[in-house]
């Protein structure tokens, strides 16, 4: 075991990153010219750093798996973004968005980064404005906000609950521009499946083209990987369904350290599982906590009348409903961070009170917001004493305006009116603050590889707080990779183009054909899914919301035993030199069934609970997150020594200068 | 095709011609009107169309100009419409979505313009005979019995009344489409579509009623 | 319930597909249509057979991959949704689903359902940005005050996910939904208007070259958009086009 070095700079936390901006070596812009970049994935990370690196002059190509750079996962984000802009006046600032993300992650991520996610947030919002992206608006003109979980201030700018539509698209416009220059070429389609090596340093992807099947080399001086996160890994999940480790794994099985795996956010409000053919699952956004409320029966009996269909929520009286996130920690209440509500809706629903027939879901009830905006409405228009239908339309009026794309949504799904009776959620696999290891320049333990948005470990420690998923994704790729990455490419400006006629290039494609081969020629039994879903199951059942050291000790097992019959029973239809979304997921599944493995170890060797992971040996009488500060402050990063089993972990240590290290409370 | 190279020009001049159609085509309803309410007003009308100059050696090839023009851009723009989607679906609702007669102004377009044929047989080809070729003495009466007589044959009052009938689908889409491809959009746009749903409907039907009335009301040879 | 689904099959952009007919059983109200089409699928790769290729990514309605032309609609029946979250409820037992890939020229097929919709990204490349550097080193966010009514219309706009159902769904194969909502997004902000003239120029030419057909107003795209664009955007883009035209 070694311990990492973060080379974040010396020097007082506010001037860290100004200093290193200063001190970090620059490609003058006729280099520039004769330098490449592959920018594996174009979400918000990806698409934004293509987009600045290519407009600084270098020759940038994207890769994406969708047909479109538009249409990458980042799409679907819905609640907003933060920046510590403190338009609201309501005391915010660059500490405190920085305070409230180290907290919000319990004190698991890197200061200096967080600092400086913190210190360029406000940049964000200005470029995006200034792309055009039409974010929500005062009557004045100026910029809305709204609040999110574990903060107490409104920090949070957004577009209806397209947030992360509008800003990909921001990205992608910015990369049109590019692409009119000739300065990207996006390879769409295409899913890179090796990282070529030469001499210690990144030198190039094997990518294959999706619809002829044929695999490309492609050279260039750094490759960044921005490819997203695995939360596929639990086959149920709110990802997209081509969302995939593959990219990082890639990278980690040539030598990039994967770190905190075992960190993954299970969102508290997403549409319950419905049946066994469920393929996704939808989230409701966190905004929606603004204005619902959350609540389970307060008697088992009552819960049994609801699951039975005896008993109609609407019909439950006041008091014999819990409110338990208020009740439980009455100074934030229903915006407590994302591991906190998940945790005790499952506790809730552990217990006996969940209320759809799977006894697996709770309460996010407008009710109350209606009948109070409602009132407000009628009061602004004169109408002091409003009779309950008039309330009731004007509130919904408002809670429309608000929130009415994923009310409709929620209609279309469950095929319940959402205004008129209570929404059931419950808590699904989301994002992954685990990743590739990078350092402060987000570089990984490969030279000339860097890392990216949600494909990194960096900012999130572990757990993330709303909305700063996509401030992580913009901060990287539009203003730290694309100058950090700078001062790496510094000494390859006499280095020339890239040959891919060498023996790595050659190794690597033969790599890749192999496994390939390996797959269409299985003739096995079972489908692909077959063992995505089995695999799903033991991650939810052992290494989900909570965990212990015997589930977690099973899981290993199992998953490599899966493993092992996945190789041998998979079958893929069709051919490999043709287009084959079959082939294409069990390339995918192959690698989850190794991250899962390694997932799972990661949280066995983690003796503590922090943010979204849970050990139930260590929680507080309340049923809170125990940390181990003293043995567990650090981060793990693994490195690849074939079975996910035999990974080496080595420590980079969390050092807390400008922070007090606290036991996190929401009460 | 020059300035008609792009789709919106494109739609633009065909939107552009087919406004100035319907001008011209209310200021033949209300001449035509006349010769219900009262001949001789018709007859003067007539004859000042039929002889000032400037109607009929500037506006009428105007006209003619305008109405080529919209059927060959039609004819034009049906062929390149139908030429983007090559193979054609198995099923394709098109019902679900979009009025008939925004669907088939190609139908009614040809329809209109069959009748036209028609028409300048009836009365714009024994005009000009009657003016240009054999020249006959001006008598500034002789419109009114003339048109009359033309409404006799029970065949031909029901083909003009079936061409008025296609005649209003076709401007129930395209007029105030017009307004869309020409980019107007504001708070007058409902005001104004309703007024073209309304010109769509009275103007043709007027048309026919004329029509009806003159073969139900024939004046002895 | 059990259905009978008429799908297009076709191996590859070069071959000649045709409609093949599948029977399945199982199929409850609660599933997706893409679920649907995942249990017919499995079925189909027991039996050695090659599943139904479709494209499809986020399955909640915003990525804009998933196609399909359902029973003669975009998107199928329903309004205001992707074919992701169409549910199977809509349908009924012993019904006959006609599956058919979006059908335009500027659309060719790649294989089965799955259509290459490359033409949109080129418009977007032809003018869809505000050419501003990525450098963060702009103007305060709020030192440009937009009406709300202009921001509000601008999103409505921004909303568009680039299925191509408006495509799919007229009869001419325009694409002037699309292509309008692009111009309109930027061209209802102060910051967009800047290079507004530019901007329709270049992406109508390009929507042109695509080989999509004319717009004749039939209304088809507004209607069937899962994302509810508005025909108001194509009046605003012929407006902006006549506007930039004069202007040169």
């Amino acid at each position: 075991m070694s311990v990492l070095k973060s080379n974040a700079p010396a020097g007082p936390l506010a001037d860290k990153w100004t200093k290193h901006k200063n001190d970090i070596d620059l490609v003058n812009p006729a280099n520039k010219r004769n330098i490449d970049v592959i920018v594996v994935g174009t979400g918000l990370a990806g698409g934004s750093a293509a987009a600045t690196l290519a407009e600084l002059g270098y020759n940038v190509k994207t890769f994406c798996y969708q047909d479109s750079p538009r249409r990458a996962h980042s799409i679907a984000a819905q609640g907003g973004i933060n920046a510590a802009k403190n338009y609201q006046g309501d005391g915010d600032s660059t500490y405190r968005l920085f305070y409230d993300t180290i907290k919000g992650g319990d004190y698991r991520s890197r200061e200096a980064n967080v600092y400086r996610l913190a210190e360029v947030s406000s940049n964000i919002i200005d470029q995006c404005v200034a792309q055009g992206v039409p974010f929500a608006r005062e009557y004045g003109g100026l910029l809305d906000n709204r609040s999110f979980g574990g903060v107490l201030v409104s920090r949070t700018f957004y577009a209806k609950g397209q947030t992360g539509q509008q800003l990909l698209l921001g990205a992608y416009s910015a990369m049109n521009r590019q692409i009119n220059r000739g300065k990207i070429k996006a390879f769409n389609r295409h899913e890179m499946l090796d990282l070529v090596i030469v001499d210690g340093k990144a030198r190039g992807i094997i990518a294959r083209n999706l619809v002829t099947g044929e695999l490309e080399r492609h050279s260039a001086h750094a490759v960044v990987i921005a490819s997203g996160g695995y939360g596929n890994v639990f086959y149920l999940s709110t990802n997209a369904m081509g969302s995939n480790v593959t990219a990082s794994w890639k990278i980690h099985r040539r030598g990039a350290y994967f770190a905190n795996p075992c960190f993954t956010q299970i969102h508290p409000t997403c549409i319950p599982v419905s049946g066994d053919h469920q393929s996704k699952l939808t989230l409701m956004s966190e905004s929606l906590r603004n204005d619902g409320r959350i609540w389970v029966p307060a008697k088992k009996e009552d819960a049994e009348a609801i699951r039975a269909g005896k008993l109609k929520p609407t019909e439950l009286k006041e008091e014999d409903r819990d409110y338990y996130l208020e009740r439980r920690y009455p100074s934030f209440g229903n915006l407590v961070p994302r591991d906190v509500a998940s945790r005790a809706a499952k506790e809730r629903c552990d217990a006996g009170f969940g209320v759809n027939k799977t006894g697996e879901a709770v309460y996010l009830d407008f009710a109350a917001a209606i009948e109070r905006y409602g009132k407000e409405q009628a009061a602004i228009q004169g109408n002091q004493n409003p009779t309950k239908e008039e309330w009731l339309a004007l509130g919904e009026k408002v809670i429309e305006t608000k929130y009415g794309n994923l009310f409709q949504m929620y209609e279309k799904i469950v095929d319940e009116n959402p205004y008129k009776t209570p929404m059931m959620i419950y808590p699904a696999v989301h994002y992954t603050m685990g990743g590739i290891w990078v350092d402060y320049n987000l570089q990984t333990t490969i030279p000339g590889c860097y890392a990216a948005g949600e494909a990194n470990f960096s900012d999130h420690g572990a757990n993330r707080l709303g909305a700063s998923a996509l401030m992580q994704g913009l901060a990287d790729g539009y203003f730290v990779l694309p100058y950090t990455i700078g001062d790496y490419l510094a000494d390859d400006i006499r280095t020339g183009p890239i040959s891919t006629e060498t023996p790595e290039f050659e190794e690597a494609e033969n790599n890749v054909r192999t496994t390939l081969e390996k797959l269409v020629n299985n003739n096995g039994t079972k489908s692909v899914d077959y063992f995505h879903k089995r695999l799903g199951k033991i991650m939810w059942n052992e290494v989900g919301m909570s965990r212990n050291a015997e589930g977690l000790k099973k899981a290993m097992a199992d998953i490599k035993a899966l493993r092992e019959e996945f190789w041998k029973e998979v079958r893929v239809p069709g051919e490999m030199d043709s287009m084959n979304p079959e082939l294409e997921k069990a390339m995918r599944v192959a690698d989850f069934l190794e991250l899962g493995e390694l997932f799972a170890k990661d949280a066995l060797d983690r003796n503590e609970s922090c943010g979204g992971h849970f050990r139930e040996e260590y929680q507080t009488e309340e049923g809170e997150a125990l940390r181990d500060d003293e043995n567990y402050m650090y981060v793990a990063a693994w490195e690849y020594k074939g079975e996910p089993a035999d990974a080496v972990l080595h420590k980079e240590s969390l050092d807390y200068d400008n922070i007090e290290v606290k036991t996190r409370s929401y009460k | 095709m020059g300035i008609l190279s792009s789709s919106i020009a494109r739609k633009v001049a065909m939107a552009l011609s087919g406004l100035f159609l319907v001008v011209f085509l209310t200021q033949h309803c209300v001449i035509n009107l006349t010769s219900v309410l009262d001949p001789d007003t018709f007859n003067s009308w007539s004859h000042f169309m039929g002889t000032n100059g400037l109607v009929q050696f500037a506006l009428q090839p105007v006209l003619i100009f305008g109405v080529v023009f919209h059927f060959v851009m039609g004819f034009a723009l049906e062929l390149k419409n139908r030429s983007a989607r090559a193979h054609k679906y198995a099923m394709y609702k098109g019902s679900a979505n979009a009025s008939w007669a925004s669907r088939n102004m190609i139908i009614s377009g040809i329809v209109v313009l069959a009748f036209l044929g028609l028409h300048f047989y009836d009365f714009w080809v024994p005009e000009i005979v009657h003016k240009y070729i054999e020249t006959h003495p001006e008598d500034p009466t002789r419109y009114y019995a003339e048109t009359v007589h033309k409404f006799e044959s029970p065949i031909r009052v029901g083909l003009y009344v079936l061409a008025f009938a296609l005649l209003a689908v076709h401007l129930w889409h395209g007029f105030s489409s017009s307004f869309q491809s020409v980019g107007f959009n504001n708070k007058y746009s409902k005001a104004l579509k309703g007024f073209t749903k309304a010109f769509a409907i009275v103007i043709p039907l007027l048309f026919a009623v004329i029509a009806l009335y003159h073969h139900f009301n024939q004046i002895p040879h | 319930m059990n259905l009978t689904l008429k799908i297009w099959r076709q191996k590859d952009a070069q071959s000649k597909g045709s409609m093949q007919t599948y029977s399945i059983s199982g199929v409850e109200g609660d599933m997706s249509f893409l679920e649907m089409l995942d249990v017919l699928n499995t079925q189909l790769i027991e039996k050695g057979e090659e599943p139904v290729v479709f494209d499809h990514d986020c399955r909640e309605g915003i990525c804009g991959s998933c196609s399909l032309m359902i029973n003669g609609e975009p998107h199928g029946p329903d309004r205001l949704v992707t074919t992701c979250q169409l549910h199977m409820r809509k349908f009924n037992d012993g019904d006959t689903i006609v599956i058919e890939p979006f059908r335009a020229k500027a659309f060719p097929v790649i294989k089965d359902l799955m259509v290459d919709r490359s033409a949109f990204d080129r418009i977007q490349h032809a003018g869809g940005y505000i050419s501003v550097n990525t450098s963060g080193n702009t103007i305060d966010a709020n030192a440009i005050p937009v009406e709300k009514a202009d921001a509000d219309a601008s999103f409505m706009a921004a909303a568009c996910i680039g299925c191509g159902a408006c495509v799919a769904a007229c009869k001419n194969a325009s694409a002037m939904l699309f292509t309008s909502a692009k111009v309109s997004q930027f061209a209802l902000l102060p910051q967009g208007k800047v290079e507004a003239t530019r901007r329709v120029l270049n992406m109508v030419e390009q929507m042109d070259k695509e080989g999509f057909g004319n717009c004749t107003n039939t209304g088809a795209c507004e209607v069937e958009c899962p994302k509810g664009i508005s025909l108001e955007n194509i009046a605003r883009m012929n407006r902006e086009y006549l506007a930039a035209s004069v202007k040169g």
